[in-house]
């Protein structure tokens, strides 16, 4: 059995909210875990725009999303999180002494006094590219991602795509496969312009393939692919094909959560406006994946929204103890915290 | 006010008054038009709100610039005529612009 990690709050999503959460439970002296399918903190900031700027953070009259993310961290760090990165949540099971047991996809096993969902979205997961019957194929010949590279070998391999995860692995895999089609459906791309020359360099050594189109076909039996139809300008045409990696970005999906037993509303979690909680006492909601009448998707909503969750989470974690409403600005305690006090 | 038309998947025409500075985007989704997503809420990070711009058009709506050409990789069959509609700022040139909703997003 692997080691159980023990935390007061096991939050859901290391996006701006789950990171605020942070703050507002260290505040109260409850120990924080961040799991997060990305490889980063920062959620929909980090991934989808971290260049834009944000002109609604009170006190910001411009910031980048990457900006906001960093400011964020630092601000949390006096309250130590651990994070866990590349990995989604599972299973969900209530234990009798009313703690959580969460297990992600890699089998850590969690136990926290309280579960926070504070899943923005979704789920990053790779986006399915429109291949009819495709499918049939996922798992056995069709992969979104590479983990062993020897999976590969000697395999008449397609990939799709324009990105830096397209022409990487096209360069990494092209010594291990039999062969290597890359398909994208134009001859731009967005990868770095060094992965591009190399690709080309290898294509006029006839190291590899490169055709302009959209693969729009597959042909195989039983999840075993033999060969894939590509659609360019000058017409169809069919390249032996016995492995496929599409790298068509990412897309959010609720995932697994949506199994643990919640209400749902439309794929959000129906939360109260008074501690955020969700249909299962100890497991809150915050950020866009709450719902409630009125509900924002602001990200300054979901600011708020973890100030009163935190109160809430507190009388869970500490029973009976008396919860003193404090300025961060006056209370020499919470300075102490924040390692500020003079 | 400027006139746009959205034709969903289905056919069904959607005429809408849209406020010039908006985005075509931000239209469909006022409206409910089906089909259009918009995911990412506009910052042309998820080609969830592809539209197909009526051949009539093509000249004047312009072409994508080269992010949404990078975005609309990710798009479900990509035409010559394909824009992500959260690029496209509504004006007066554009009155009566037509513009079509693919048969997914993705």
């Amino acid at each position: 059995m692997t080691d159980i990690i023990r935390t007061d709050v096991l939050i859901v999503g290391a996006g701006p909210v789950g990171l605020f959460a942070v703050f507002e439970l260290g505040l109260f002296d409850m120990t924080c875990h961040l799991i997060d399918i990305l490889d980063r903190p920062g959620g929909q900031c980090a991934e989808l725009y971290p260049e834009k700027p944000i002109y609604d953070i009170p006190g910001w009259p411009s910031i980048s999303a990457q900006g906001l993310v960093d400011r964020l961290l630092e601000q949390i760090a006096p309250f130590k999180p651990d994070f866990t990165f590349n990995r989604m949540v599972s299973s969900l099971e209530k234990l009798e002494d009313g703690s959580f047991r969460v297990i992600t996809d890699e089998n850590e096993v969690f136990e926290a006094k309280i579960v926070v969902i504070a899943a923005g979205g979704g789920s990053f997961q790779p986006k399915r590219p429109p291949i009819p019957g495709i499918e049939l194929y996922e798992g056995k010949s069709v992969f979104y991602s590479v983990r062993r590279m020897e999976e590969f070998r000697g395999h008449d391999l397609v990939i799709v795509g324009g990105g830096d995860s397209a022409l990487d692995w096209t360069l990494n895999l092209q010594p291990v496969a039999k062969s290597v089609t890359l398909v994208h459906r134009r001859p731009e791309f967005r990868a770095a312009p060094d992965s591009v020359n190399k690709m080309y360099a290898m294509q006029e050594m006839k190291e590899l393939n490169f055709h302009v189109g959209q693969v729009t076909g597959l042909t195989g039996t039983d999840g075993h692919l033999s060969a894939a139809t590509i659609k360019g300008p000058d017409g169809d045409s069919e390249v032996p094909c016995t492995r496929l990696l599409p790298f068509f970005g990412l897309t959010m999906k609720l995932g697994p959560i949506a199994e643990w037993g919640l209400n749902l509303h439309e794929n959000l979690i129906p939360v109260d406006t008074e501690k955020f909680q969700t249909s299962v006492p100890g497991i809150f909601a915050v950020g866009d994946i709450n719902w409630y009448p009125g509900k924002l998707k602001l990200i300054l909503s979901g600011f708020h929204e973890v100030a009163l969750m935190a109160q809430a989470a507190k009388r869970i974690v500490s029973p009976g103890e008396r919860i003193v409403f404090q300025y961060t600005t006056s209370s020499t305690s919470l300075q102490k915290k924040l390692g500020v006090a003079g | 006010m400027t006139k746009l038309t959205f034709i969903a998947h289905d056919g069904t025409h959607f005429d809408v008054d849209a406020e010039n500075g908006s985005t075509v985007m931000e239209n469909a989704i006022r409206n409910a038009v089906p089909g259009i997503e918009a995911e990412c809420g506009g910052a042309c990070a998820c080609a969830t709100c592809h539209v197909y711009v009526d051949e009539a058009w093509t000249a004047e709506v312009g072409e994508p610039e080269a992010m949404e050409e990078d975005m609309l990789d990710f798009a479900y069959d990509v035409q010559p005529n394909s824009r992500l509609s959260c690029q496209i700022k509504v004006r007066d040139a554009l009155d009566g612009l037509v513009v079509r909703v693919p048969a997914r997003q993705g």
